[in-house]
């Protein structure tokens, strides 16, 4: 089966005055059919740009340097602005982090959705504020019909994220990119989310890239997972082996720090030091000022290694009995 | 949304009294209302007829009820000059000033909303440095000079426009104006442009400031996102939001525009109620001065009025109330 | 404190010189004022004759196209206006007045609205309530219409004119003041400062003002151009200045009866000195308002 997404070396750089700021650096991956990818890393690390690069929604000064984003086999950066937007909400949606600055203010919840539907299908007013009603009850917005007519500011964090995940599946796309969709949101409700996203792409079969910096959540929905840290991918692989085996140091110390993978009893072990400013980072091995395990070598580029459905980059990886 | 209505109308009568009383004290307590109001060659016997009229022997709080009866009444004092009441000298010149500034307004909206546009959707490009240096040199350009060189420009050296008074009227619904005459509307065009000029780019940089304010935030991403088109997203999206400071400002800028109307009405020989404040002043005619004071502030409270009305009608959070 | 320290990039007024070479058109208008403000300052050095000494007026000059030689061999490079005064000393004379009532009402203005914007921002409560309510009455109404409406009732005079400005122009910075006053006010060192005891002047002085610098600069160029024009204008109006003080906007209105008979030099060559000394200062203004304002700052 062809995969929905191929990302190949992308890189997307911020021109800035102090010279190119290298947000994403040659990234490379796929995501198959219905698949629920997790892409996970520090704020920084340029995860969200990996999204926006992807819709071409990378604001000025950043721009797409080099690499093919094969969508069901069509280039979207060979396509014009045209046949993007036809693309974007159409095949490919996204859902933001802030679902209180992610719907406009001054439009009806009905007027953002509707127009959403006009937007790439020619139908009636009255059949896209049909389709629109449908899609808030999928999400399980009570009294759909009347909340079409209310403003975003009439709804609660989590009632705005659902309207934001309603007007994603207006279109059924072939893909959704979630960008720390539950980050700013109560943890009760997070998990509520959470549940309603998987469910909704399970049950339509829409593939999923999961943007977020927290691990237990990548854990607890994705199928695949990948690693960023300082515009690159370092590691990649299915979860259970990712998170019970990391090959990756960085991949370790993001477990060692997050409390719900650590045994009882053992203390958190923080990752020392800061991420890289994206200005100045280390030559070689971005991560090696911080890293235990760092030799002379790091100094150079570590190459991609690919072994037993496992991709990583490093010169000192873990090493696990079974590999 | 009524209660928000009512709240705001007791509220525009507050200020209505307080400038009342500022008034009242700028006449009577500062000033000696005897040597205001009554014109300076009264005969001995008219000047106690006027003292007995305006309570002037009754204690200051009594003088100001008298005061504020009789304005309540439009009784604001007779113009030494024409011998009439001057509040109708007042409404009889308003309608001239008001089509002055309302056309001169829908020229600085026309023209200043979309050069905004052009400018914030570009920041930085040369386009937005032309307009943004045009901008400056329109505020910088005194109002008095600006009108001067209107009139030397296209009155005496190109012949094109009259560059006094208000030209032949015409009759539509009962509304004497200018603008449904041809002579009418040449004699507009010049002060209309006076007028508007310095307005234009102060809605330019509103225009500007919020577009740059808004595009970049995520509700904008959000629609292209959804695949919505550039000039819907710039026409509603993003107009919409800029619509109520605009609105606002505007509405504030209207009754500056009334105020400086006073200037444009001087070099264009309007005959509204700017010319005859001027006037006034020089023949010393001061019942005119203040029935044009209080004239002119209540149109002040009630345009705010109004504008905080029509925000509330175009900002949903306002409306609605209850914003998170 | 050291030059270096002083313009280093991080100071304010190593911001506001760098923030205005780096653009060209900021450059330019601020050579401009500097020009400007020295010509005012050293003018009855520069004119060729005191345009208000009757005793040098020679009414067979008057009316004299730019460039006319009088009869004592003085050009005229400007030409004469009605009483046969050389322009360009009039308009040097004029240039003093209106710069000198621009800037002093400005600075006076600049100093009370401080003063009560600290004092409605640090005290809060009664007193801030207070200021505030008359601030915005103050701001409520447009400039020139408080500024007429004074005249109108005060009378003409060099005095009325700057104590209208002032009293048009304070609210302005009260309001910039109290704004910038209250954020720092809220911060963790003024509560640090109070509870190791320092006196509120000092408190006031030392530490809320210097944070409230940057507008009031802005505001304060922008206010400065505000003045100039509206004194030109109440002027041209006849309710400003009297003939005695001869402003850039009572040349202009002296001029403007001759407009149409075709003598333009005596109204047109005070109106562009004018027009060219408000917009060099609002350029420069709205330069250090770009730089000083990080929400749309350069990037």
């Amino acid at each position: 089966m062809t995969p929905v997404l191929e990302v190949k070396n992308l890189s997307t750089h911020f021109m800035t005055r102090r010279g190119a700021l290298k947000a994403v650096d040659d990234v490379s991956f796929t995501v198959g059919q219905r698949e629920i990818v997790g892409l996970v890393g520090e704020s920084g690390s340029g995860k969200s740009i990996t999204g926006f690069s992807i819709l071409g929604l990378v604001d000025p000064p950043g721009r797409v340097v080099n690499g093919q984003i094969l969508f069901n086999g069509d280039d979207l950066l060979k396509m014009s602005p045209a046949a993007m937007r036809t693309i974007r909400g159409k095949r490919i949606a996204m859902i933001f982090q802030d679902p209180m600055m992610t719907l406009n203010p001054v439009l009806s919840v009905g007027t953002q959705m509707i127009e959403t539907v006009q937007a790439h299908d020619r139908v009636s007013r009255a059949e896209a504020r049909q389709r629109s009603r449908d899609a808030l009850g999928l999400v399980g917005i009570p009294s759909p019909e009347e909340r079409l007519d209310s403003y975003p500011h009439q709804f609660s964090g989590g009632m705005r994220q659902r309207v934001a995940i309603a007007i994603a599946l207006l279109h059924r796309p072939d893909l959704i990119i979630a960008d720390e969709p539950t980050t700013a949101l109560d943890v009760t409700i997070q998990s509520q989310i959470l549940f309603e996203i998987k469910r909704l792409a399970g049950e339509f079969g829409m593939a999923l890239i999961w943007i977020s910096h927290d691990l237990g959540v990548v854990a607890a929905l994705a199928d695949r997972i990948m690693v960023m840290y300082a515009g690159r991918i370092v590691e990649a692989g299915r979860v259970d082996g990712v998170l019970t085996e990391p090959r990756h140091p960085y991949t370790s110390g993001l477990l060692s720090a997050v409390p719900a993978a650590v045994p009882r009893g053992e203390p958190l072990r923080p990752i020392p030091g800061f991420a890289p400013s994206p200005l100045s980072r280390p030559s070689g091995c971005a991560f090696r000022d911080r890293c235990a395990r760092a030799t002379d070598i790091c100094a150079t580029e570590p190459m991609l290694e690919i072994a037993a459905g496992r991709e990583f980059r490093c010169f000192h990886p873990h090493l696990w009995s079974a590999a | 949304m009524t209660v928000f209505v009512i709240r705001r109308f007791l509220q525009s009568i507050a200020v209505l009294i307080v400038t009342a009383v500022i008034v009242f004290i700028g006449i009577y307590a500062i000033g000696d209302p005897a040597e205001m109001l009554i014109a300076p060659d009264a005969s001995p016997a008219e000047r106690a007829q006027v003292v007995a009229s305006l309570g002037l022997d009754k204690p200051l709080w009594e003088q100001f009820f008298t005061f504020a009866w009789n304005a309540l009444h439009g009784d604001l004092g007779r113009s030494f000059v024409f011998n009439r009441p001057s509040i109708a000298l007042i409404f009889e010149r308003l309608p001239a000033t008001l089509e002055l500034t309302l056309t001169g307004l829908v020229f600085a909206l026309v023209l200043g909303i979309p050069l905004g546009l052009l400018s914030g959707l570009k920041p930085n490009s040369a386009t937005d440095e032309v307009i943004m240096t045009g901008s400056i040199f329109g505020f910088s350009l005194p109002s008095f000079w600006q009108g001067m060189m209107l009139i030397m420009i296209f009155s005496v050296w190109l012949g094109w426009l009259p560059s006094t008074g208000r030209g032949q009227m015409g009759e539509f619904l009962g509304i004497h104006s200018s603008l449904f005459t041809l002579d009418g509307l040449t004699h507009l065009i010049l002060p209309a442009i006076n007028l508007s000029l310095f307005k234009l780019s102060l809605v330019i940089r509103l225009t500007r400031t919020g577009v740059r304010e808004t595009m970049p935030l995520d509700f904008v991403k959000f629609a292209r996102a959804k695949g919505i088109s550039e000039r819907r997203i710039v026409f509603v999206h993003v107009f919409k939001n800029i619509l109520i400071p605009l609105i606002t400002v505007i509405g504030l800028e209207l009754g500056s525009m009334l105020a400086f109307a006073v200037v444009t009405e001087t070099i264009f020989a309007w005959p509204g109620i700017g010319k005859l404040l001027i006037d006034s002043i020089m023949r010393l005619d001061r019942p005119v001065v203040v029935a044009y004071l209080l004239v002119i502030v209540s149109l002040f409270i009630f345009i705010n009025f109004v504008v905080d009305v029509l925000y509330s009608l175009v900002d949903p959070r306002v409306r609605l109330g209850g914003a998170q | 404190m050291s030059a270096r320290a002083l313009f280093a990039e991080d100071m304010l007024l190593g911001r506001l010189v760098t923030g205005i070479g780096r653009s060209p058109k900021a450059v330019i208008a601020a050579v401009v004022c500097i020009i400007l403000l020295f010509a005012a300052i050293v003018g009855p050095y520069l004119t060729p004759q005191n345009p208000y000494d009757l005793a040098v007026l020679d009414i067979l000059d008057s009316k004299l196209p730019p460039g006319s030689q009088s009869m004592d061999g003085l050009n005229y490079w400007l030409g004469t206006d009605g009483q046969g005064r050389d322009m360009f000393s009039a308009m040097i004379y004029g240039l003093r007045t209106s710069l000198g009532v621009g800037v002093f009402s400005g600075i006076v203005a600049l100093l009370v609205g401080t003063v009560l914007g600290l004092i409605a921002a640090y005290f809060g409560g009664r007193i801030d309530t207070l200021i505030m309510r008359v601030v915005d009455l103050m701001l409520g109404f447009p400039t020139i219409l408080v500024a007429l409406m004074l005249l109108a009732l005060l009378g003409q005079g060099l005095w009325k004119v700057i104590f209208a400005l002032i009293l048009v122009q304070w609210a302005t910075f009260a309001r910039a003041v109290r704004s910038a006053a209250l954020v720092e006010k809220n911060k963790d060192y003024v509560e640090a400062a109070v509870t190791l005891g320092i006196g509120t002047p000092r408190i006031l002085l030392g530490h809320i003002l210097p944070n409230c610098l940057p507008p009031l600069i802005v505001i304060g160029m922008l206010q400065v151009a505000n003045a100039i024009s509206a004194e030109a204008t109440l002027s041209f109006l006849g309710i400003g200045l009297p003939i005695t003080e001869p402003s850039l906007g009572l040349l202009i209105a002296n001029g403007y009866q001759l407009l149409m008979s075709g003598e333009y030099w005596i109204s047109v060559y005070p109106g562009v000195l004018l027009l060219v000394l408000v917009f060099s200062i609002n350029i420069v203004g709205d330069r250090l308002r770009e730089v000083l304002n990080p929400r749309l700052g350069e990037r």
